[in-house]
């Protein structure tokens, strides 16, 4: 008889603050199933960067084999967050979650890089922290230094990491609005025609300060529809860039204060955001608060009440309100957080197919991460910048004249890939293009 | 044992630095398969050439260091797991050389997944016949090191019967060539077949050369609930009987049924002690009267209900239930020992009653499901490795299951291999002489023993 089999485990044995749970990272068969999924592991075919060798490591910590090491912790960083593993794990392992739960574990131990501390603390909280550095950049802008730093950016970038950041970041940002939309909505925005719905809209903190006239549109969009929009004043950001790099605490605190925000507004038929980001980090919010006995029950409800927009939108869109034809090609691109956390796949498809005129093209490989990935493409440029390449090749490949996606991230980054690259390609947020249809059929009414 | 860092040098000049890693938390990723069995290594190297491969060859022969190949970790014995030494991960070894439609050939290397392999054949309208359940993410190399099988092999056959030609490396750093491109080849000694199965203790697999079928037009299945587990194994003879060979028949015992039916609530026969997918598949106007006979016969030896699907859409739901099994299992205990035993096809009913006996004398749990057709079950033998009591009963009930194998004429494994976890059984299922041939067989391509020691083997 083989002593293998009758091999006892003997349990956890280290734990420390945010370790995550050791029988849930049991969980793990080691089936190897979610490894060709895992963009990472593609592009390196190494087991560290897969999300298999990633819950190992996290095992060998709990197991007393491994220290949780600055080593360990860079894998886990260069994790995307993507959750295309959780998509195919058959025994349904929260592996992107137990990352994440492993980087907190981490910060607990050896502190955040004080870069985190400033950028993500002070000034990502809210919308309304982020204006002093976006009133900086709107400067910027105007003073017309993109032409004279783009450049100088481009060619020192593979001289040094912290060239290629900035690189990435001067290269992100579109053509900021002159003023966020947060200090510009109204906490009601009334239905157009006759109310049949009122809609909550989580405006988020990158939608609010960069692409204002995505979430106008959205607005709009919803109203034409029937939707009375409720953006309670007052909103935190949803948490995600703070629980992505392993600040639990602060993504706890505002996850609080969101979830008290909008519990105040208990006629809300449902709560829409159109960043795919925030909506899934609020559906995630009961994982967030699970050992928080007065919260959980609280984020369980808002959870439940939140939607992505293309949800909402695949549910209510209105035929009797008009759409013009749009001729274009399109081909979508599908968020991580759309698609793999929150499993929203059909919805944006079937409202896109409610456009007449527009041809829909399959984009390949349509769930692979574009390399955004919340603050990646700024932390890990060089990955970030391979996956993009893939993504702008195959978006090219796919001959369409427009790119549609949902999330302020993949519009940055995808915007970002096809100037550089020189592709032809429009790239558009869904609503957007919806507004664009309905827009043009109103003006060929008043004509 | 350490590494001389005068071998690690040496290493990382043949390789490059970067393909030769130490650090402890790179090693430990490396430290499993698809099983819970767990080992060391002391270094691991990625090579991307067949040169770069007998380079590791060439230094591991002379410093007698063993070497493990590695696909994807997927295998379930254990046979990748390393104990001490070092792994030779061929993951990135993982480019398509060739897809030639007149020879209808691919060569491969040893590091590409099968399901990759099978969407390049796509546009050709050529199949790559063996199917692991794990195609997804297991590699050519280890499925030809493991002669896996899947569930078309009923029809098709195994990963052998699809082998041409090999390049292998041997210990040493020779690079031996067997076999070519065409079917029929009897120019000596079938080598090829020798290193199918060989689970890395021969040599290392490079290139592969494999033979390829056209793309069948279209498929159908049945699904059939059987209240006795015998009606389900007649009926599998009666159909082959009817001149009908069908693409596969996966059986689910009662305990798998009501495991998938407690995860999903489909409406599965709880009460049926098997249920039965048969599949057939080739021309379309042959395949739809075709299930519709094996339905029929299906009926006829007493099953019921019986559901045919002929559309990929209906399908589906009906093989839902098959592709949930293990997930389900994953759900009653947090760990299990997968066996793989293989009997004459018509001794599988009693099998799997011997099983059932056994699972109720040692107090454990142990769903069987398998592709009937070709003998090949799977008991599942649910545990929890926390549990020292209950870890004691799992090996005694491994061990009775084991012995019933071979009084059954049966084999311990169909297509996952020997490995780690089976190796001590292996003198009850050969016998003495064919165990000294097959270790004389190793000296020969391995006079120093280090190709993945300690495998198959009890006292190698
Ligand atoms: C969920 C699941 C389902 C499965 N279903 C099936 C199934 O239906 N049928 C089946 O047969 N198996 C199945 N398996 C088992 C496993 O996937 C197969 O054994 C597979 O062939 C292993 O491939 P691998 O690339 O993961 O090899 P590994 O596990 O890495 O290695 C397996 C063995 O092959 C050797 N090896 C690997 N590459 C080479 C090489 N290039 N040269 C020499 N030796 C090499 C290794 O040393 C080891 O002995 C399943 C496994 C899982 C986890
Ligand atoms: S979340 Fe994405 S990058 Fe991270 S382990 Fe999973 S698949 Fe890989
Ligand atoms: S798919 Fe899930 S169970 Fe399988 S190795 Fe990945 S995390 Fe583990």
């Amino acid at each position: 008889m083989t002593s293998l089999l009758q091999q006892i485990i003997p349990g956890q044995q280290v734990t420390g603050p945010e370790f995550p749970d050791y029988d849930v990272l049991q969980g793990c068969i080691r089936c190897g199933r979610c490894l060709p999924v895992c963009p990472t592991y593609q592009e390196t075919t190494l087991e560290t960067m897969s999300p298999r060798g990633r819950l190992a490591l996290l095992r060998a910590v709990e197991d007393g084999k491994l220290d949780l090491t600055s080593s360990i912790a860079d894998y886990l960083y260069h994790c995307l967050d993507c959750r295309a593993c959780n998509t195919v794990c058959p025994p349904g392992v929260p592996i992107g979650e137990l990352i994440l739960d492993g980087r907190a574990a981490y910060a607990v131990k050896a502190g955040r890089p004080w870069w985190a501390r400033i950028a993500l603390d002070r000034f990502l909280t809210s919308a309304r922290a982020m204006e002093p550095v976006m009133r900086m950049a709107r400067l910027y802008q105007r003073l017309g230094l993109p032409r004279v730093v783009r450049p100088v950016l481009r060619a020192l970038k593979g001289r040094h990491p912290a060239f290629h950041t900035l690189f990435h970041m001067e290269g992100l940002l579109p053509r900021l609005p002159s003023q966020p939309l947060h200090a510009r909505l109204a906490e009601v925005t009334p239905a157009q025609g006759e109310r049949r719905y009122r809609v909550g809209f989580f405006l988020g903190c990158m939608m609010s300060q960069v692409l204002a006239d995505v979430s106008q549109a959205t607005v709009r969009v919803l109203t034409r529809n029937g939707c009375e929009v409720v953006t309670p004043p007052g909103q935190v950001c949803c948490g995600a860039p703070h629980d992505d790099q392993g600040n639990k605490r602060m993504a706890r605190d505002l996850a609080r204060r969101n979830i008290d925000l909008f519990a105040r507004y208990q006629d809300l038929d449902v709560i829409v955001a159109d960043c795919a980001a925030c909506a899934g980090m609020i559906k995630e919010y009961p994982h967030l608060l699970r050992d928080d006995p007065v919260y959980y029950p609280r984020a369980l409800a808002m959870a439940r009440r939140m939607r992505d927009v293309s949800e909402w939108l695949a549910e209510v869109l209105d035929d009797a309100v008009p759409l013009a034809e749009v001729r274009c090609t399109v081909t979508y691109h599908e968020p991580c957080h759309l698609a793999n956390a929150q499993g929203v796949r059909e919805p944006p498809v079937r409202v896109l197919r409610r456009i007449p005129g527009l041809e829909l093209r399959p984009l390949p490989d349509s769930t692979r991460c574009c390399g955004s990935a919340g603050i990646y493409n700024l932390t890990h440029p060089e990955m970030a910048d391979r996956l993009l390449e893939d993504k702008v090749r195959k978006i090219a490949g796919t001959g369409a004249d427009t790119v549609v996606t949902g999330n302020p991230g993949c519009l940055l980054q995808i915007q970002m890939g096809v100037r550089e690259h020189g592709i032809p390609v429009r790239v558009r947020h869904l609503t957007q293009l919806l507004d664009e249809a309905y827009a043009r059929a109103e003006s060929s009414r008043a004509r | 044992m350490a590494i001389p860092s005068h071998v690690l040098r040496e290493l990382r000049d043949a390789l490059g630095p970067e393909r030769v890693l130490t650090r402890p938390e790179e090693l430990i990723v490396y430290s499993y398969d698809g099983t819970w069995a767990e080992g060391q290594p002391d270094v691991v190297v990625n090579p991307t050439t067949t040169e770069q491969v007998a380079a590791v060859l060439r230094i591991a022969n002379r410093e007698r260091i063993p070497v493990v190949p590695r696909g994807a970790g997927t295998g379930l014995a254990g046979a990748s797991v390393p104990q001490g030494g070092i792994v030779l991960n061929l993951a990135r070894m993982n480019r398509i050389r060739e897809i030639s439609p007149e020879d209808m050939v691919a060569v491969v290397e040893p590091g590409v997944v099968n399901q990759t392999l099978q969407d390049e054949l796509r546009p050709y309208g050529l199949i790559y016949p063996p199917d692991p359940a794990s195609l997804y993410m297991s590699t050519i190399g280890g499925n030809v090191a493991t002669n896996a099988g899947g569930p078309r092999c009923l029809k098709y056959g195994v990963t052998k019967d699809y082998v041409l030609g090999l390049e292998v490396v041997l210990p040493g750093g020779d690079v031996l060539r067997t076999g070519g491109r065409q079917i029929k080849n009897v120019t000596g000694y079938n080598l090829t077949q020798l290193f199918v199965g060989s689970e890395g203790t021969l040599g290392v697999i490079t290139e592969i050369t494999l033979r390829l079928l056209p793309a069948p037009a279209a498929r159908a299945t049945a699904m059939a609930a059987y209240a006795r587990l015998e009606d389900a194994a007649h009926t599998v003879n009666a159909i082959l009987s009817a001149g009908i060979l069908p693409l596969t028949t996966e059986l689910m015992d009662q305990a798998c049924i009501q495991a998938v039916e407690r995860k999903l609530q489909i409406g599965l026969p709880v009460e049926a002690e098997a249920l039965m997918l048969i599949a057939v598949d080739g021309e379309p106007e042959a395949v739809e009267p075709q299930i519709h006979r094996v339905a029929d016969i299906c009926r006829r030896m007493g099953a019921d209900p019986v559901e045919v699907a002929t559309t990929p859409e209906e399908e589906e739901k009906l093989w839902l239930a098959r592709r949930s099994v293990s997930p389900a299992l994953a759900l009653i205990k947090p760990n299990r020992l997968t066996e793989d035993i293989a009997v004459p096809r018509s001794k599988i009913p009693e099998m799997i009653r011997r099983i059932q006996a056994i699972a109720r004398e040692y107090d454990v749990l142990i769903p069987t499901f398998g592709h009937i057709g070709d003998g090949n079950v799977h008991p599942d033998i649910m545990c929890d490795r926390r549990d020292p009591d209950e870890m004691r009963r799992v090996a005694l009930a491994a061990q009775a299951v084991f012995e019933a194998t071979v009084e059954l004429g049966g084999t311990l494994s169909g297509e996952h291999g020997i490995g780690l976890l089976k190796k001590e059984f292996l003198p009850g299922a050969l016998g003495p002489l064919a165990i000294e041939k097959m270790l004389g067989i190793k000296k020969v391509f391995d006079p120093h023993g280090i190709m993945n020691p300690g495998k198959v083997f009890p006292e190698a």
